[in-house]
C-alpha cells in the first residue's frame, strides 16, 4: 500500500522531473501515435461516396515497430497519409507525438523536425547525386544525422557519388530511407517499403528498418505483404475496406497460437475429419483403434497466410 | 536550433543551380534561344532605327525582358507541376523546409540563370551585331536593379500560375501561349508605339511592358525617351509596377502554392 502522503511525493517528483525535461514532457506519454473514429470519405461522380478508412482505432506505443497490413485498396495509405499530416480527415481523433497533425499551424516545423516520412514512390532529383542529396536533407533539421553514417546505415557507401538516376528501384528505395532517417526522427513511416525488392534486398532492408527501432525510433509501417508483417512487426494491425479486423503481435494473429488442429484419415472408406487442441492424443486413440497405420492421416495447423486470407475474406 | 528560412533559401538556391546545370539541353537552349533571336532580327531587318541606333539595339532591349518571363514566369510556371508530378515536392512538405525557402531557391535559381543569359546575349551581340552597350554607370545600376527586381517578380508570379496547371503534361499548353501573347502586347518583337492604343494600354496592366521600357531605358540614346507613350522612360513607375507585382504574386503564390495535386 502507498500511503496518501507518499503518493503526493510520487507525483510532485514526477511533475518536477517533466518540468526539468521541459519540452520533452510527452516523452512520458508511452503513446506516439494515437488514433480514435477516423474516418475518411471520398466522393466521386462515378462511385458516389466511398468510406475509405471507415472508423479506425489505433494507438504505437515509442519505440515499437507496428504493422498496418492489408490488401490494396484496404485504407493503408490514406490513414498514414492523415498521420503524416498530407492529407484531412472527415472525423476522429488523432494525435502523432502529441499533436494533431491537421492543426499544426505554427508548430509545423517542430512537429516535422520530429518525424520521418518515407513515401510509396518517389521519381525527385534525378540529377543529383547520392551524398549531395542526403547532405543537403541535413541542413533542413535541427539535429540531423551525420549524412556519411546515414548513407553507410542504408548500405549505399558505394553508391555515395552516383546521380540518382542511376539507382536500381532498391537503392533508389534505400535513398528514401536516408532521406526519411537523415532528421534522426521520432517515428519513421514507412509506406509500402520493400514493393519491388529481390528476396536479398528486402532482408536487408527489414534488418535496417530493425537497427532502427533498436535505436529508439518508433516506426509505423504499411505492408501487403504478410511475411513482412510477420519478421519486422512487434504488433499488426489488420484492416481490410477502412476496418480494423483484428490488433495483435504477428504471432497471435487471427488466433493462430490456439488455433485447433485438424485431422483426417479414411475410415470404411469415409474420410473422417476432427479439429483438436491436442492432436497427438487423438492420434494416439486413432493408432490404437486401427491397431497400426491410420489410413491416409493428416495433421494440418492453419499457415499464418490462411488466417489471414481468411480476414481479408479470400476463400 | 531551427535552420533559418533564408539560409536554406540560399541552400536550396544552390542545389537548384546545380540541378540545373546538369540538364544540358536546358542550359543550352536558355542560353542559345535569345542569341538565336537576335541573330533572326539583326538579320531580318538590318536597317537603323535612327542615325546609328540598330534595330538590334531596340530588340536587344526586349529580347532580356522577355528573357526574365521566360526564365522566371515560363520555366516555373512549367517545372513546377513537373516537380509535383516527380513527388519533389510532396517529399519536402514531409519535411520542415518553410515554402518560403523553397520560393527562394527557386528566385535564385532565376537570377542567376538570367545573370549567364544576359551576359551571354550582350558578349554576343557585342561581337557579331555592333550592339552598344549600356555607357554610364547610372545605366548599369538600372540595369542591375532591373534583372534583380525582375528576376524576382517573374519567379513568383511563376509559382503562383503554377497552381493553374493541373499537371506537367498540360503546363506547357496553358503557360505558352499567355507569354507569347504578353510578348506581342508588350513591344518586344514591334516597336510599342506602332502598337494599337488598346493593346498598349492591356500591356500596361502587366510587368513585361515595363521591364521591356526599362531595358530601353539602359539600351537606347537618352534621346529615345521622347519616343515613348508618356514621351519621358518612367523609371519611377517601373519600379511601383515591378514591386506591386512581386507583393500581389507573393501574396498569391503563399494563398495558393500546393505542394501535390490532390
Amino acid at each position: 500500500m502507498v500511503s496518501a502522503r507518499t503518493h503526493s511525493l510520487i507525483l510532485s517528483r514526477v511533475f518536477r522531473y517533466s518540468q526539468l525535461l521541459g519540452q520533452d514532457i510527452d516523452v512520458a506519454n508511452e503513446l506516439a501515435i494515437s488514433v480514435s473514429g477516423l474516418r475518411k470519405t471520398y466522393t466521386s461522380k462515378a462511385n458516389g461516396s466511398k468510406d475509405a478508412v471507415a472508423g479506425i482505432d489505433l494507438e504505437v506505443s515509442r519505440g515499437e515497430i507496428f504493422a498496418i497490413l492489408g490488401p490494396n485498396g484496404a485504407g493503408k495509405t490514406t490513414t498514414v497519409e492523415i498521420l503524416e499530416g498530407y492529407r484531412d480527415r472527415d472525423g476522429g481523433e488523432v494525435k502523432v507525438l502529441g499533436q494533431d497533425p491537421a492543426k499544426l499551424g505554427r508548430d509545423n516545423w517542430a512537429w516535422r523536425n520530429r518525424i520521418g516520412i518515407v513515401l510509396q514512390s518517389t521519381n525527385d532529383a534525378q540529377d543529383l547525386s547520392v551524398s549531395e542529396t542526403v547532405k543537403h536533407f541535413a541542413n533542413y533539421y535541427s539535429n540531423p544525422r551525420d549524412p556519411e553514417s546515414v548513407i553507410h546505415d542504408v548500405g549505399l557507401d558505394e553508391k555515395k557519388n552516383a546521380r540518382i538516376n542511376t539507382l536500381s528501384g532498391g537503392q533508389r528505395r534505400r535513398l528514401d530511407v536516408a532521406l526519411g532517417i537523415i532528421g534522426n526522427p521520432e517515428i519513421l513511416f514507412l509506406d509500402e517499403p520493400t514493393t519491388g525488392f529481390d528476396p536479398e534486398a528486402r532482408r536487408a532492408f527489414w534488418e535496417l528498418i530493425r537497427n532502427l527501432r533498436d535505436e529508439g525510433t518508433t516506426i509505423l509501417l504499411t505492408t501487403h505483404y504478410l511475411d513482412e508483417a510477420e519478421a519486422l512487426a512487434d504488433r499488426v494491425a489488420v484492416i481490410v475496406d477502412g476496418k480494423i479486423v483484428e490488433v495483435s503481435t504477428p504471432e497471435n494473429l487471427g488466433g493462430r497460437n490456439t488455433a485447433k488442429a485438424r485431422i483426417s484419415w479414411l475410415e470404411n472408406g469415409q474420410r473422417q475429419e476432427i479439429e483438436s487442441d491436442f492432436p497427438a492424443a487423438e492420434v494416439t486413440k486413432l493408432v490404437a483403434k486401427f491397431g497400426g497405420e491410420v489410413p491416409e492421416l493428416t495433421v494440418i495447423r492453419p499457415s499464418l497466410e490462411d488466417i489471414y486470407l481468411k480476414m481479408i475474406g479470400q476463400p | 536550433m531551427r535552420p533559418g528560412i533564408i539560409k536554406v533559401g540560399f541552400l536550396r538556391g544552390g542545389l537548384e543551380i546545380k540541378q540545373f546545370m546538369r540538364q544540358r539541353e536546358s542550359v543550352v537552349f536558355t542560353l542559345l534561344f535569345p542569341i538565336m533571336l537576335l541573330f533572326i532580327f539583326g538579320s531580318v531587318f538590318k536597317g537603323d532605327l535612327a542615325p546609328g541606333v540598330t534595330f538590334s539595339q531596340y530588340f536587344v532591349a526586349g529580347m532580356i525582358a522577355s528573357g526574365l518571363v521566360n526564365t522566371g514566369f515560363q520555366q516555373l510556371a512549367i517545372m513546377i507541376p513537373i516537380e509535383r508530378d516527380f513527388g519533389t515536392l510532396k517529399r519536402l512538405r514531409g519535411t520542415p523546409v518553410s515554402p518560403i525557402s523553397y520560393f527562394i531557391g527557386k528566385a535564385i535559381l532565376v537570377f542567376v540563370a538570367m545573370v549567364v543569359q544576359v551576359g551571354a546575349l550582350m558578349g554576343f551581340g557585342a561581337a557579331l551585331f555592333g550592339l552598344d552597350l549600356p555607357n554610364t554607370t547610372e545605366r548599369w545600376l538600372r540595369f542591375g536593379w532591373l534583372i534583380f527586381l525582375g528576376s524576382i517578380c517573374a519567379t513568383i508570379l511563376g509559382i503562383a500560375f503554377s497552381a493553374v496547371p493541373k499537371n506537367g503534361r498540360g503546363a506547357s499548353a496553358v503557360v505558352s501561349p499567355i507569354v507569347i501573347i504578353l510578348q506581342f502586347f508588350s513591344g518586344v518583337f514591334f516597336v510599342f508605339t506602332t502598337l494599337p492604343q488598346w493593346m498598349q494600354q492591356f500591356a500596361a496592366l502587366f510587368p513585361l511592358k515595363w521591364l521591356t521600357q526599362g531595358m530601353r531605358s539602359v539600351f537606347l540614346p537618352e534621346s529615345f525617351a521622347a519616343e515613348e507613350v508618356a514621351k519621358s522612360w518612367e523609371i519611377p513607375q517601373i519600379a511601383i509596377v515591378l514591386l506591386i507585382w512581386t507583393v500581389v504574386g507573393t501574396l498569391l503564390a503563399l494563398k495558393t502554392f500546393r505542394w501535390s495535386d490532390k
